[in-house]
């Protein structure tokens, strides 16, 4: 069992986390989530002792690390593979520390086989691949037969094959009662392989709950409905009869409405009786990753802006329109919608306001509202326009895209500890 | 019984990279070949010196001559066995094993000191019985006084070079850095400042400055030294604790 309580951890006057407190239990898979640069790796290492946290601590079994009895063959764990000295061999690598950890030299060969490295055994290391790399460190973390293990980010650079062993592996180990803690940014690897997840963004505890649960509270479905354009009269008659049915209603930027609380013949059907006709009713889920990406979007440090190309380009002449690009290619803000099987969308229509409707207790109210409108979030041109936003608007609103990243106000910074319960 | 679990592992680590193997040899071919050129050089010149430069003639320290060159390659010795850890990423490894630092790095400095003091020994022997079979009718022996304090200090003063820099790269752990600026001043900073009168007084309690003093079993008449062959090596072991000393000290307290 891990546990910390209140860990802070600065580097000079960045805080790389703060205030953290969570405990992973024995018997399960914990999935350790946050974007890039969110402390993940930092947490790791005050885990393992290497790094001393600013305040707060973290103990292995009721010990700090550095305290434990044993602890290389109490706890194994992967933090970098390619932490290795390039120019030895793998087996003289585990070798050293095998006899580091006081383990016998014959177990080195037992996880070179478990691994799948016993071919390239006496191989230095610096040929070896990102996955083989992967795989020996793989092996290292499983020398001592530890009780605990830690796994920063174990599938990168593995192959399909190698990401369903370690998925098992990662189980198994589990299921012997073991403590497994594994980090990753990505929740789909996550939503496979973890019981339990714990996710951060920038350094701070965003959700501490079962994969199940994270499941029931994000991943909650809504209708979407859509009156003719042309008539906007429609929607305001079909919006206040659905408030009045007991539905709750929410206008999407492109004028679509998000319906949540009624089912969908029953949608249907106050349609027919109001008299509106309907372009669009579609059922919608939110995936987990849509729900993680959701929940991280304000603590995204690291995110890409939209290539202007501006250092290249001859200014446009007055009237001409920028080239339309394409919806979803790194834009900021956006993200896939689910795919057809979980959220049964039958048209890949991008989602620019995710997460307003779903209910989700870690993200504080308004919090993506505050974002300023993304120029690609007006629908696909087949679409027509809403009478609302004139077609000038598109350059003027491009330009303002890149400030979107660092707009979300430390106020309403969704990563506040308060909104965490 | 973590520290000889750590001397293990160090064991396995040092004997399993290529870089010990080809600094050692450097250091130990370098020793010997320039000492042995000297020797054979000064052995040649010896007809033409002035009576005076005859009488503090020292056939013991012109063989280990070569030691000015062959001291580098231990530097480098001595840094890598230390930085390889910070620039593979493996003291985090290493650490996460052992979380006791001090013992650690005692055990780590321990194994690789004790293979710097064999080879040092070896290198010192060596080039001190080939230098003077190159120095042929001027050649001193190793019964003659002081001659075998010279050649055992000779194996000690490479050892405590190498020691030296193990300590410094703790410090600094990058292997650039440390020999960027471990290379530059014993090879000239350390030189000058021993043999420019204005900096005499303070050069000559450098490290390597004084540990060489060990070395001579003749002095210059003129030789205003303060500090005998021990004196001078004690002020050598002084530098090499203190950079011991700090390289621990910022381990313990250093996130890894």
């Amino acid at each position: 069992m891990i546990e910390a309580v209140g860990l802070t951890k600065r580097y000079g006057d960045k805080t790389a986390v703060y205030n953290l407190s969570f405990q992973v239990r024995p018997g399960a898979v914990t999935g350790f989530l946050g974007p890039n640069g969110s402390g993940k790796s930092t947490t790791m290492r005050m885990i393992l002792g290497l790094d001393n946290p600013t305040s707060g601590q973290v103990t292995i079994g009721g010990y700090p690390y550095r305290k434990l009895p044993n602890a290389a063959r109490q706890v194994g764990a992967l933090l970098d593979a390619k932490a290795v000295h390039g120019g030895r061999t793998a087996r003289n690598h585990l070798l050293s520390l095998a006899q580091l950890s006081g383990i016998p030299a014959r177990r080195v060969d037992e996880v070179l086989g478990v691994v799948g490295l016993q071919d390239v055994a006496s191989r230095r290391s610096n040929g070896f691949s990102l996955g083989m790399g992967q795989r020996l460190g793989i092996a290292a973390a499983l020398l001592g037969d530890p009780q605990v293990l830690l796994f920063d980010e174990p599938v990168n650079g593995l192959d399909p094959e190698g990401i369903l062993w370690v998925r098992n592996l990662m189980k198994m180990l589990a299921a012997e009662g073991r403590t497994v803690f594994v980090s990753s940014h990505l929740m789909s690897e996550m939503a496979l392989t973890a019981d339990h997840l714990i996710v951060i963004g920038r350094g701070q505890l965003l959700s501490d709950m079962s994969v199940r649960d994270f499941i029931a509270a994000n991943s909650a479905g809504f209708a979407r409905v859509r009156t003719p354009d042309t008539e906007p009269q429609q929607r305001e008659k079909l919006s206040s009869a659905l408030t009045e049915a007991g539905g709750h209603v929410l206008p999407e930027q492109d004028g679509a409405l998000r319906v949540t609380g009624l089912p969908m013949p029953r949608i249907s059907d106050i349609a027919h009786e109001t008299d509106v006709r309907l372009w669009e009713l579609s059922p919608h889920q939110a995936s987990l990753e849509e729900a993680y990406m959701r929940m991280t979007q304000g603590a995204v440090d690291y995110r890409s802006t939209d290539d202007q190309k501006a250092g290249l380009m001859q200014p446009l002449p007055p009237g001409a329109q920028p080239p339309v690009p394409v919806p979803g290619q790194g834009q900021p803000g956006w993200y896939a919608p689910p795919p057809p099987q979980e959220g049964g969308q039958a048209f890949a229509m991008p989602d620019p306001y995710g997460g307003r409707q779903a209910p989700n207790p870690y993200m504080a109210p308004g919090a993506p509202g505050a974002t300023p409108p993304n120029p690609y979030a007006q629908p696909a041109p087949a679409a027509p326009q809403p009478p609302a936003q004139p077609p000038q608007q598109a350059p003027q609103a491009a330009s303002e895209a890149p400030a979107a990243p660092g707009t979300p106000p430390a106020a309403a910074d969704p990563t506040k500890p308060e909104d965490v319960r | 019984m973590t520290a000889i679990q750590v001397i293990r592992s160090e064991w396995t680590k040092i004997r399993s990279v290529a870089s010990t193997v080809w600094t050692l040899s450097l250091a130990v071919v370098v020793t010997i070949a320039l000492g042995m050129l000297i020797s054979a050089l000064s052995r040649h010149d010896f007809d033409s010196m002035t009576p005076q430069d005859r009488l503090t003639f020292d056939p013991t320290f012109i063989s280990f001559a070569g030691m000015s060159l062959g001291q580098l390659a231990m530097i480098v010795f001595g840094v890598l066995v230390v930085s390889n850890e910070y620039s593979s990423g493996m003291i985090r490894t290493s650490l996460a094993a052992v979380p006791q630092r001090g013992t650690f790095l005692a055990s780590k400095l321990a194994v690789a000191t004790a293979l710097a003091l064999v080879v040092g020994m070896a290198t010192s022997f060596a080039a001190f019985f080939l230098g003077q079979a190159m120095l042929g009718p001027h050649r001193a022996s190793l019964g003659d006084p002081g001659v075998l304090r010279a050649v055992f200090g000779g194996g000690l003063y490479m050892t405590l070079i190498a020691v030296f820099s193990m300590g410094v790269a703790t410090m600094l752990r990058s292997p650039m850095l440390s020999l960027g600026i471990l290379m530059p001043f014993f090879f000239l900073i350390s030189n000058i400042l021993g043999n420019v009168s204005a900096t005499k007084k303070i050069g000559r309690f450098l490290p390597d400055q004084a540990g060489s003093k060990i070395m001579q079993v003749v002095s210059r008449p003129d030789d205003s030294t303060p500090y005998g062959p021990w004196g001078g090596l004690g002020i050598m072991v002084l530098w090499v604790l203190a950079a011991l000393l700090g390289g621990y000290l910022l381990l313990r307290r250093r996130d890894a």
